[in-house]
């Protein structure tokens, strides 16, 4: 199975929680920029990662999920998932 | 004496009009907005018109990471909220931490995004409902939603007395204001126009199941045969009068006065209704006699039974057709939480006009109710208005406003 990169997460997060306001800003620093300053709470990380689990059929973790800081943090523990399925 | 509460801020959410200029202009014209149900297909249902608010994009209004997370009623009040604020001048970025409070008043909470989690719950299964259904099904969503938009950390809550509860959360405002905090917002938006939320209504028995927009919502009328639901509301900015003067507020509509809440006796009993009471001890509040109310926004419930209470009061009150009686509701419908909000709104926008806009559909009130119902525009001068309100199961609550001196 394909492995999600940071593209797909944001265009994911931005269908379930809408577009943070700190996502323009972020730029090339994106992948290590905090959800908190990207402007996406601990729902809205929930909110993806029930999308994510769907459309990957992998489980993610929700403790795992709400203690990601960063979209490289949710990304390498979802694509650790998708190694696990595949 | 407490010192005087004030609306220096209104914004309007209503099938009359997305803000309170327009609501008042159409509401004047007698423009009602009362036409068969375009958000979910009505044909399984005997009841098949609703009040609703026609043209409204969420997305020009709101970011978009808000969309997700709220129900259709939320979004309204939300951009009521922004109206109010802007309305009064008032941007809570530049005040103290705690210095804006919220209270709003909620029928059902958010029971169209509650209605489509629920349908992915039983169709497709639990890892399909929203996490934010944890929250936006909730009767407080609309004052939590409010408060975090622009981040007010004054004291808040919800009132949850079906139609009664748009007075209810002023006076609950009010209380704020009097005990020291600058400002509060007020008031109630609702709607739940889905199907759930429709048979809910439906299940009251009050709900008029008449085809013809132009007679399914008649109160006082010798044919009334129950209400239109609707969707919408109003909230508004309160301070004290000697802040919105410290501060030089652009415009002041008006002090709430008086303000009386009751509870029904239970049926069966043969005490009486207490709707009279409420107002009477609204009256008492604010200090004005029978005489000096100069039009009454009646709850209008359109339930013969009910037309009646109400009439009597009316009658007990101030004589038989002894003061002007309007239900500009017959335009919008009944709006929940937001109905008597929203006809505080229109009441204060005709003291500040002069004019008392009509009921509609309703030329003539059956002549047993001896009332003057105020069928086509009236120039008036305003100084006192009256508001009532009554809660499916029992609450019944009454205003009283008064223009600027």
């Amino acid at each position: 199975m394909t492995k999600l990169t940071v593209t797909e997460l944001m265009e994911i997060m931005r269908e379930c929680a809408g577009e943070g306001e700190g996502v323009a800003a972020a730029g090339d620093g994106l992948p290590d920029t905090t959800f908190e300053l990207l402007g996406y709470d601990s729902l809205a990380l929930l909110e993806t990662a029930a999308r994510i689990e769907r459309d990957y059929g992998v489980r993610l973790d929700d403790d795992q999920v709400t203690e990601s800081e960063t979209p490289r943090e949710l990304l390498s523990l979802v694509n650790g998932a998708v190694t696990e399925v595949a | 004496m407490t010192a005087a509460t004030v609306v220096t801020g209104i914004g309007v959410m209503a099938p009359t009009g997305m803000d309170a200029g327009r609501h008042w202009a159409a509401t004047v014209r007698g423009d009602a907005a009362i036409g068969p149900i375009t958000r979910f297909d009505p044909e399984p249902y005997s009841s098949r018109l609703a009040g609703e608010i026609a043209g409204f994009e969420p997305g020009d209004h709101l970011p978009s990471r808000l969309l997700p997370q709220t129900d259709h009623m939320t979004r309204l009040a939300l951009v009521a909220a922004d109206e109010a604020l802007a309305d009064a001048g008032v941007e809570p970025s530049e005040l103290p931490e705690y210095a804006v409070g919220v209270v709003t008043a909620s029928t059902a909470g958010g029971f169209e995004f509650g209605h489509r989690e629920l349908e992915k719950l039983w169709s497709k299964g639990p890892e399909h409902v929203s996490a934010y259904q944890s929250f936006a099904w909730f009767y407080a969503v609309n004052t939590g939603q409010i408060s975090i938009r622009h981040g007010l950390r004054g004291p808040s809550g919800v009132l949850v007395t079906e139609q009664a509860g748009g007075l209810d959360s002023l006076a609950q405002a009010r209380r704020q204001v009097r005990g020291g905090i600058p400002f509060m917002i007020g008031g109630g938006v609702d709607g739940s126009p889905c199907p759930w939320g429709w048979v809910a209504q439906q299940s009251t028995g009050r709900v008029s199941t008449e085809q013809e927009p132009d007679r399914a919502y008649r109160p006082f009328h010798a044919g009334a045969t129950g209400h239109v639901p609707g969707e919408g509301g109003a909230l508004f900015v309160l301070e004290s009068a000697d802040g919105a003067r410290a501060r030089g507020a652009r415009t002041v509509y008006g002090e709430i006065s008086g303000y009386a809440a009751t509870f029904d006796p239970p049926p069966g009993t043969d005490r009486p209704p207490t709707l009279r009471r409420a107002a009477e001890l609204a009256l008492a509040d604010a200090g004005v006699t029978a005489r000096e109310v100069d039009v009454v926004f009646a709850d209008a419930a359109g339930v013969p039974e009910l037309d009646a209470i109400e009439a009597d009061a009316l009658r007990a009150l101030f004589g038989p057709s002894g003061v002007p009686v309007t239900a500009p509701k017959t335009m919008t419908g009944r709006l929940g939480a937001g109905g008597a909000a929203l006809d505080l709104a229109t009441a204060l926008l005709a003291i500040r006009h002069g004019v008392i806009p009509p009921t509609v559909n309703v030329p003539r009130p059956a002549p047993e109710y001896e009332l003057d119902l105020v069928s086509a525009p009236r120039r008036a001068r305003l100084s006192v208005a009256l508001v009532l309100a009554r809660g499916h199961g029992g609450f019944n609550a009454a205003m009283v406003v008064r223009g600027p001196r």
